[in-house]
């Protein structure tokens, strides 16, 4: 499938593995975005394609009532990328309006994102919008404004890998415990290099918003870029939205779509077969999204360890997240909850964490987000009456964006506190200066909220 | 424009932990802004380098002589894993760093670098272990060598590694060319492509104003 995607978007051969390709979608946001047209601008040079970039304002904002707080930075680039996209002619996803919210979000959300697609975007979890069948990666300032002015980028070819989920999902396990699972399997650089394509039984019973997560944190494994092949689910999801094809234009692109998955003796680069059954509820412990267990899992023992580089990583990370050797990791008490981010923060996702937050209340000392990831998703949340759910549990009930993901808006955890996050990065400091990052899913999450600590929530199921 | 790189000796700083984020080059807040350039050198590792209370963290590595004047680092696997933030890089060249040695690197980071005149070096493990030994040994007063013509790594001892490196960007790197520039002089074939892909996908190709009506 990546040689199907690849072939169709080289625009010149520079080398035997490396191409000029074809930018489809362009997504830009307020971190970056407007320092991309503001660099063009200083070369004297116009944007390439403007109806191919979307822009929309979500790592800087505020995500409180009103934006308020919303910093002074955050308001000049807020600013800055509503003049710049407007001077370009570059349609942006304001504040308060349907489309606006994270990036990830709402590319998929408006039909932007599409099969076959070739999406890049300045933020590395671009690799989201490959659950559609899209071939997406994130890239930095220098080829944001690159594909600003040229419409194109030169990449090489990545090698490939085949990642089967197979088997049956167990009850409270999400394609956030499967993702999570692998990475602890092959590690956090076990994909660089890759472009990853998941499939198995599990992935082919999967929602797409689940394949999103999954896809979204293929950069955690390494992998710059992750797909799924796009099927009768993907095509359902689709159709019908803002910016997707319609009527004659849809039946010729869904022919199109169809020809897209590997062929049945598709050779990859490494193969990996994951037991779906055996996966129970995930969470990390440590500082990289590979110290992971299972809810039931202990933090490592560095005594148990020959390696003394690993020992001393182990130890380093043990160290900063304040816990101790040999522990169960259930029972670990925290002061903060986090659901929301590019991974986790669909309508699915809320509804997870809803399921498990619904008649509780979240426990005295905790303080527990939900951020829903978009416009849309906070209006379809509020029709079907999760926002009353989650605040008469005790959650605070947010406006979109990035938010406490990684802390572009102010947004932080205290030095020293911990937090219980649905988002994609336990990195040190990541949530806050010394904050204490555990990843898992929203159900797990809300369990945690509600149990004032990392709790399994297979105990707490209906 | 990047800045041309043909060789370097210089003081190099082994900064051996695997999986160093691009959070712990550079954290988020420092890249929060709208003139952030230049002001980045001197919080490049900052939760390594500084204390809580601000103050220099002693230990640290480029907290120390000779290694406050390092221009290359010699980095564990997976160096720069993590966000596409080009901060990363530019706060390291900020700081002074000029090439990167190590056996794997963060793949978005690894294309940043290029981009800034930064040469990253993939080695195999054994080799960076052994140019880190060899630096801590000489406490940091052995140079490393780097000639990018050659494709040669000279570690303090004399001993020479050969490395390999995409040809193009090698080029790229020799003369400081800029990929903006080149690429346009392409733009006939870009017009092209896009003319053909318009028939072949039309979904993919909005009008100038369609894209707003949608909005």
């Amino acid at each position: 499938m990546l040689a199907k995607i690849w072939d169709q978007h080289v625009i010149a051969r520079i080398s035997d593995d490396t191409d000029l390709l074809h930018i489809d979608r362009h997504l830009l946001h307020d971190l970056g975005g407007s320092r991309g047209l503001l660099d063009l601008k200083s070369r004297n040079l116009p944007v390439h394609n403007p109806e191919l970039t979307f822009a929309t304002p979500d790592h800087a904002i505020s995500s409180a009532h009103g934006r308020a707080g919303t910093t002074k930075v955050g308001l000049e680039l807020l600013e800055e990328l509503r003049a710049e996209t407007s001077a370009s002619g570059i349609t942006m996803f304001d504040l308060d309006q349907p489309g606006q919210g994270i990036v990830h979000v709402i590319g998929p959300e408006l039909g932007l994102s599409l099969p076959g697609c070739l999406i890049v975007c300045g933020d590395s979890h671009t690799c989201t919008h490959g659950g559609l069948g899209a071939l997406a990666f994130g890239i930095g300032s220098s080829e944001l404004a690159h594909v600003l002015a040229t419409q194109a980028l030169i990449q090489r070819r990545p090698k490939t890998m085949r990642v089967k989920f197979e088997g049956k999902m167990s009850a409270c396990v999400t394609p956030k415990d499967l993702i999570l699972a692998l990475i602890g399997h092959i590690g956090a650089a076990g994909g660089t290099g890759y472009a990853v394509e998941y499939a198995g039984s599990a992935i082919r019973d999967m929602p797409v918003e689940g394949r999103l997560t999954i896809c979204n944190l293929s950069i955690e494994l390494g992998a710059k870029m992750g797909m799924v092949a796009p099927d009768e689910k993907t095509y359902e999801f689709v159709r019908g939205r803002r910016y997707a094809p319609h009527g004659a234009l849809w039946d010729r692109a869904v022919a199109a779509w169809r020809a897209l998955p590997s062929d049945a003796d598709a050779v990859f680069d490494r193969e990996v077969t994951i037991d779906v059954n055996t996966i129970i509820p995930q969470v990390t412990w440590g500082i990289s999204p590979e110290h992971v267990v299972g809810v039931d899992g202990h933090v490592p023992d560095p005594q148990d360890i020959e390696d003394p580089v690993r020992r001393t990583a182990i130890e380093t990370a043990i160290d900063y997240m304040g816990l101790k050797a040999g522990a169960p990791i259930a029972g670990t008490p925290v002061d903060w909850v986090f659901i929301g981010s590019c991974t986790n923060s669909r309508l699915s996702d809320l509804r997870a964490a809803a399921a498990i937050a619904r008649g509780r209340k979240v426990a005295a000392g905790v303080r527990a987000w939900v951020v829903p990831g978009s416009e849309i998703v906070k209006r379809e949340a509020v029709a079907e009456g999760l926002d009353k759910l989650f605040i008469e549990a005790g959650f605070e009930w947010r406006e979109p964006g990035c938010s406490m993901c990684l802390a572009a808006n102010g947004e932080v955890v205290a030095p020293g506190e911990r937090s219980v996050s649905t988002s994609n990065r336990n990195f040190i400091g990541r949530q806050g200066p010394r904050a204490r990052t555990h990843l898992a899913s929203p159900a797990m999450a809300a369990a945690a909220a509600i149990s004032g600590a990392i709790a399994d929530v297979r105990m707490m199921e209906r | 424009m990047p800045k041309a790189f043909t060789k370097l000796n210089a003081i190099a700083a082994p900064i051996m932990r695997s999986n160093i984020d691009t959070d712990v080059i550079i954290r988020i807040e420092r890249l929060v802004g709208t003139s952030i350039r230049g002001t980045l050198g001197k919080w490049a590792f900052g939760s390594l380098r500084y204390l809580p209370d601000g103050s220099e963290n002693p230990e640290f590595i480029l907290n120390r002589e000779p290694y406050r004047n390092a221009e290359v680092l010699i980095t564990g696997p997976n160096f720069g894993c993590g966000s596409s933030r080009e901060g990363a890089v530019w706060s390291l060249q900020e700081s002074g760093i000029r090439a990167i040695i190590g056996s794997g690197f963060g793949d978005i980071f690894f294309a940043n670098c290029f981009q800034n005149g930064i040469l990253p070096i993939m080695v195999d493990k054994e080799i960076v272990d052994g140019l880190a030994m060899e630096v801590e040994h000489s406490q940091g007063a052995g140079r490393v060598a780097i000639d990018l013509e050659e494709q040669t790594i000279t570690s303090p001892s004399g001993k020479v590694h050969r490395f390999e490196i995409d040809p193009r960007r090698r080029a790229g790197l020799l003369k400081g060319l800029d990929e903006i520039e080149l690429t346009l002089q392409r733009d006939a074939e870009i017009r092209a492509f896009q003319a053909a892909d318009r028939k072949d996908r039309p979904w993919i190709h909005f009008a100038r104003d369609q894209a707003r009506d949608h909005a």
